[in-house]
């Protein structure tokens, strides 16, 4: 193993290593977050919702973005697959439906790390009992 | 870069491992590999999460879900339902005991709300095995900092103004030690981590070694720089096994990224660290018990002064620091000692980690900021007595503390205002007693354990003692007089002025602190010869009501000693000449017929 000879020697390692950890310390904040849900059943994993999460998880990396990105059951808009939820702090949640790799990257830009919503919203159609 | 999209931690704290966590691992891995998910989830064995009580722990992230008394063949469910599917498993979520509800994440559990961790801040975050989680989590920066600036008394400064006490239980300021050391022109000195952790139901310094082992490592080093030693000794007993291997491991990788040894950082400060291990003596957690015990010779404490920071280790100026000490210099050279005062009362500063046990609902390890109430840390962190009992008494300090009542419920926890109340700060044993714990007994548990642990050098502890636990065993007996009591607080002060070492000295404390504070128990005990809470078995007897008993004969069918006789259908009766008082026919009777007196 390389010995590690200076501060800055150390700095350089820890960034590089931090990346390893982002993913806990999110979780361990995860109210101050971008939650990312993506919708992988059996009709989302068909429609390409394992390319799309990666594109997303990629996308976020890039641009730094403080965003949570788990996958999650089916969410019962299967003629819109893939789907994708997502929540930022303080705001109610939407789902975008039809969000293809190419789709995924816009959402990124456009929404999640600006405020620009994308065609394709579904209106959310029930509540969840967490909030109850 | 990894691309894992689930974190698992499981926990690897010496309690969750005997509870099967490291075949929860397994059984975790197996399922992800026969699932083709090992590109996306990672399995992480961390330090201890605290929550003892509920072990062992599986935590799943960047959701923070946290599973409770997870099994082995739970990993199956883990991985189809969660990860795969998204569904927590919710039969495996912590049930809040008040409202009934289930928990999905730490942030929401009484447990953690009121802690603050900074000592256990990397234990159950990190994989300890692993240098690299360390470094990611700002790991050795602290180190990299104090060797850049070049100047010992400015760190030592720091430390000294942040309010630092020694955690091992004295409460001397930390800095301050390091300048006197410091002061001590020696060829050679030494940085000497105590991890002889002794004191019954304790097991802080376990936990930080375990779960966080290089942040020792980091300080020590940052320790021998300010005080001029080129050698850190840890002295940690051989029972912890896996706190050894786990420091063992760190030692190795830091010594290959060059963090320890020969020219750290290219400062010219060269620094390393042995371990010596120690049989599981209480004394030897005694500063100059311990320091001739690493010396090969017996562990008995000496005389100070010379103090270890004049003349310690191989008779060289050493400096001895606990563990947790020790876990919160890096954190406080990196966010400043501002940072730090800030937190805690007037005289004690940041947090204090306890160990949680005896009768209540959520044992673990917990962190909290110094001025806390006892009443905070019992009933919201740990949940309140077990059963629904009543509140009696908290034992803190160890063999050297004393307990505390009711009436100190509300006073915020500090080294002075425990020291006030009688007992003292310790390295952090919390022992939680309900009403049916004899505070007699409990004195003489305490002074049976300092009986068996006294090195024996001086007479006052080795015979004293011996004799404070004879009349504490008379009186637990019956037998005791009002005389006896009168003895049992003169021998005790006697021996607190004149016993050699700060253990034999603090010894007599929980006969005092619960004379002091339940002196009518100890009445009852040798004047009417009755033990209020029913504990003391040659001071209670049986007795069968005639008018409740059916006669149906289960208790004299389940008597070990034939004790109990009587007619069919007709009341029956015990033979006290007989009795061995082992409670069985009071638990096996479903009429109330039997009770105690």
């Amino acid at each position: 193993m390389e010995k590690i000879k200076s501060l800055s020697d150390l700095k350089k390692k820890r960034e590089e290593l931090q990346s390893n950890l982002k993913l806990r310390e999110q979780g361990e904040n995860i109210e101050n977050a971008i939650v990312v849900k993506v919708a992988m059943a059996t009709c989302g994993i068909a429609s390409g919702a394992k390319q799309v999460m990666e594109v997303i998880i990629n996308e976020c990396n890039k641009r730094n973005i403080p965003a949570v990105v788990t996958q999650t059951g089916c969410m019962g808009y299967c003629y819109a697959e893939p789907t994708v939820e997502v929540t930022k702090p303080g705001e109610a949640p939407i789902v975008f439906g039809y969000i293809t790799p190419l789709k995924a990257e816009e959402l990124v830009t456009k929404y999640i790390a600006g405020n620009e919503l994308l065609d394709g919203i579904i209106p959310v159609n029930y509540e969840k009992i967490d909030n109850k | 870069m990894s691309n894992y999209k689930y974190h698992i931690l499981v926990c690897g704290g010496t309690g969750c491992v005997a509870s099967q966590s490291p075949q929860i691992k397994a059984s975790l891995e197996q399922k992800i590999a026969e699932h083709n998910l090992t590109n996306d989830v990672q399995v992480v064995t961390t330090g201890c999460f605290g929550f003892c009580e509920k072990g062992p722990i599986v935590k799943i992230l960047p959701d923070n879900t946290f599973y409770t008394q997870v099994k082995p063949e739970d990993a199956n469910e883990i991985i189809n339902e969660h990860i795969i599917k998204g569904r927590k498993v919710t039969r495996l979520l912590y049930i809040d005991p008040k409202s009934s509800e289930r928990k999905s994440d730490s942030k929401h559990m009484g447990f953690y709300q009121k802690q603050l961790r900074i000592a256990l801040r990397n234990c159950g975050f990190i994989n300890p095995e692993n240098i690299d989680e360390y470094i990611a989590r700002d790991g050795y920066a602290a180190l990299a900092q104090v060797l850049e600036t070049n100047d010992p008394q400015q760190t030592i400064d720091i430390i000294k103004k942040s309010g630092l006490r020694g955690r091992g239980g004295g409460g001397f300021p930390t800095g301050l030690k390091w300048e006197i050391a410091s002061k001590n022109p020696a060829d050679q000195k030494y940085m000497i981590c105590n991890a002889d952790e002794g004191d019954p139901g304790a097991f802080m310094d376990r936990s930080i070694l375990e779960g966080d082992p290089h942040t020792v490592l980091e300080a020590m080093a940052i320790g021998g720089f300010c005080i001029g030693a080129s050698k850190g000794l840890i002295y940690i007993r051989a029972e912890y096994p896996l706190a050894i291997r786990r420091l063992e491991i760190a030692i190795k990788q830091a010594r290959e990224l060059g963090l320890l040894g020969e020219n750290i950082l290219n400062s010219g400060f060269s620094f390393d660290i042995e371990l010596y291990y120690g049989a599981g003596a209480f004394v030897c957690g005694e500063e100059t018990a311990m320091i001739h015990s690493m010396e090969g010779n017996r562990g008995e404490p000496t005389f100070k002064p010379p103090f270890p920071a004049q003349e310690g280790y191989l008779k060289k100026p050493s400096n001895v620091n606990n563990v947790e000490t020790f876990a919160n210099i890096p954190v406080i050279i990196l966010k400043g000692w501002e940072w730090f005062s800030s937190i805690g009362t007037k005289n004690s500063k940041g947090t204090k980690v306890f160990a949680l046990a005896g009768q209540i609902n959520n044992v673990g390890l917990i962190e909290v900021p110094m001025g806390i109430t006892l009443r905070e840390v019992i009933y919201e962190i740990g949940g309140g007595i077990k059963g629904g009992k009543k509140f009696k008494a908290v034992q803190t300090g160890g063999p050297s503390g004393g307990c505390l009542t009711e009436k100190f419920l509300d006073t915020p926890i500090d080294y002075d205002n425990l020291l006030a109340a009688g007992s003292m700060m310790g390295s952090g044993g919390m022992i939680v007693m309900d009403e049916t714990s004899c505070m007699v007994s409990v004195a003489k548990f305490y002074l049976d354990f300092i009986v068996e642990e006294s090195c024996g050098k001086c007479s006052p502890c080795r015979v004293g003692n011996k004799r404070l636990y004879e009349l504490l065993d008379k009186i637990t007996l019956g037998k005791g007089t009002i005389d006896d009591l009168n003895l049992l607080k003169n021998l005790s002060k006697v021996i607190k002025d004149t016993a050699l070492c700060g253990l034999g000295q603090t010894s007599p404390n929980p006969v005092l602190s619960t004379i002091d504070n339940f002196w009518d128990e100890y009445l009852a005990h040798v004047v009417d010869h009755k033990c209020p809470a029913g504990q003391c078995k040659a001071l209670k007897s049986y007795h069968i009501d005639p008018d409740n008993c059916i006669g149906c004969g289960v208790c004299a069918r389940n008597c070990p000693v034939g004790a109990i006789k009587g007619e069919k259908k007709m009341p029956h009766e015990i033979n006290q000449a007989l009795c061995i008082k082992c409670g069985t026919c009071y638990e096996k009777c479903k009429f109330n017929a039997i009770f105690i007196k």
